[in-house]
């Protein structure tokens, strides 16, 4: 008698099964997740905490908040950002003051840890929102944040 | 001839390697197994196709920057992790947290313990052959993950805590996306009973397989759901509390029939657990800061520190020995899945192969975590 329960049992649990799986099929326009990602390019937007890439934001006066002070650098744990600077004269006060001349990001090593963002004293950097880094040559994914010519805005100290 | 037909149809031990590249490992986990016919006679794991060296690359790195190499070890459940460290700094530079900061650690805590259980489930369900409770899982666990990336930034290697607090606050809009989370999972679950749980093929593959008793489950010191899954009660939040779950009360789900189905069932009853702690915390998250001022350059005390939480997976350790400097003289994990992955050849000998990956998959293995 156990023979044909088990039977009974078993077929009745498949299509229980079976039922939720057609509760689906029927609906299956309800509580879609999936996003077509190349067709909705377009309208896709990432949230805005999204860590994407390390960028160095710069205005319209082709001027920048980053005052070399190589917080970043420190903070980093695996060395993807690198900063070539100099001493320039302070045209105020005349003393010699830091400046940059490189603010070199490796994108290809950056683990997206966000330390060096919250290491930064006048957020000169932020987080983009860009998220398809694939690139053709391996030297692409080694940026120079800071555009060419581009200064520090006046009056920002760390 | 002495030929008998029993000698003519003899069968002999043979060797096969399952891995390292083979998917129902989930990662590159290499078995070697001494098979006779369909029987296993032996299983030896072979570690070391994702070692990177996490424990000596710490010893490199400041308090702050070890965090986020945490997130690399059991990224399901990164989260934990990340807590792990930033406790054992915390005690060993006896600072106080805020109880927004221990309340928030709590609920980012539990919703990843669902997270990474949906994906279990899922892939559970896939190793025994059901390819559609991945599809489930997958999606049910998107929506955590759209939480942790609106909160956090990632989705998956959040580095969220850091020593001292959290690194950003919540957002207004965080209670109410959990609650609306919790909503739509409360009625997922039961279709999970219903779709595998209850399933005749399923229930006669897990059940009375791959056996581990409590007294096993003690000697091979795994914790987590494979513990609780043969009856040995080792839930770190509830016999060493942390962060919040001092205050909580929660039940330890805990089943004694030490078999695959087991410890399904422990871990399908600890996503429930999950929703009752985050219903339970998520309305009254206290006002305050979210984090705490630390110096720039964390120094530990001289002396030795450990520190322990329950990650998705088990207990997992830090042993930090300090000489006072600004990076840790050694420093260690206990992963939970090292231990868990040691008591595999004592569920399986005996079994068949198929069994192998039903019962891989019970122990819920992360190969990063084993390999560090």
């Amino acid at each position: 008698m156990s023979y044909f329960s088990d039977i009974y049992n078993g077929v009745k649990t498949l299509l229980q099964g079976m039922g939720v799986t057609g509760k689906y099929f029927i609906h299956a326009r309800k509580e879609i997740i999936t996003q077509e990602y190349p067709d909705n390019k377009d309208t896709l937007k990432m949230f805005d905490r999204f860590r994407g890439e390390v960028v160095m934001p710069h205005d319209e006066l082709n001027e920048h908040r980053c005052t070399g002070c190589q917080k970043c650098e420190i903070a980093c744990p695996n060395g993807s950002i690198e900063i070539i600077w100099d001493r320039g004269i302070d045209e105020e006060t005349g003393k010699k003051k830091k400046k940059i001349d490189k603010h070199i990001y490796h994108l290809g090593m950056c683990t997206m840890c966000g330390l060096c963002i919250e290491a930064c004293p006048t957020d000169a950097i932020v987080w983009s929102q860009k998220f398809n880094h694939a690139t053709l040559e391996r030297s692409e994914l080694t940026k120079i944040l800071n555009k060419p010519g581009s200064v520090v805005k006046k009056g920002i100290e760390d | 001839m002495t030929n008998t037909i029993s000698d003519r149809f003899k069968t002999e031990e043979y060797f096969i390697n399952m891995g390292p590249q083979h998917p129902a490992t989930h990662g590159v986990l290499r078995l070697i197994l001494t098979i006779d016919g369909e029987i296993i006679k032996n299983v030896e794991p072979d570690l070391g196709y994702i070692h990177r060296s996490i424990e000596k690359m710490s010893e490199r790195d400041s308090y702050q920057q070890i965090v986020h190499l945490t997130d690399r070890m059991d990224y399901l459940s990164a989260h934990m992790n990340n807590e792990a460290v930033c406790l054992l700094v915390e005690n060993a530079l006896e600072m106080e947290m805020p109880e927004r900061v221990k309340v928030i650690r709590t609920i980012m805590a539990e919703l990843t313990r669902i997270a990474s259980h949906l994906l279990w489930w899922g892939v559970m369900g896939m190793d025994v052959g059901a390819l559609t409770t991945f599809m489930y899982g997958f999606r049910d666990r998107e929506l955590i993950n759209d939480i942790f990336e609106e909160t956090c930034g990632a989705r998956l290697t959040m580095n969220y805590n850091i020593p001292g607090g959290l690194m950003f606050d919540i957002l207004p809009n965080f209670q109410q996306r959990v609650k609306d989370f919790l909503t739509h999972f409360k009625t997922k679950l039961p279709e999970y009973d219903t779709l595998l749980t209850n399933n005749v093929i399923f229930q006669k593959r897990t059940k009375g397989v791959g056996y581990l008793s409590m007294e096993d489950a003690i000697s091979f010191g795994t914790s987590g759901p494979v513990g609780r899954g043969s009856g040995y009660s080792c839930d770190v939040r509830k016999h060493h509390p942390y962060s919040a779950y001092t205050n909580i009360d929660f039940k330890e789900v805990i089943r004694t029939e030490g078999d695959t189905l087991a410890r399904y069932e422990v871990r399908i009853q600890e996503m429930w657990e999950s929703i009752a702690i985050i219903e339970n915390l998520i309305d009254n998250i206290p006002e305050g800061d979210f984090k705490v001022a630390t110096k720039a350059v964390i120094k530990l005390p001289k002396g030795e520190f450990y520190q322990k939480v329950e990650t998705a997976r088990g207990e997992l350790g830090v042993f930090v020995v300090s000489t006072g400097t600004k990076n840790p003289y050694r420093i260690k994990f206990r992963s939970p899945g090292f231990s868990n992955l040691s008591a595999l050849n004592k569920m399986i000998v005996g079994g068949k192969i198929g069994d192998l990956v039903a019962v891989t998959s019970t122990l819920d293995l992360v190969i990063p975590d084993i390999d560090r």
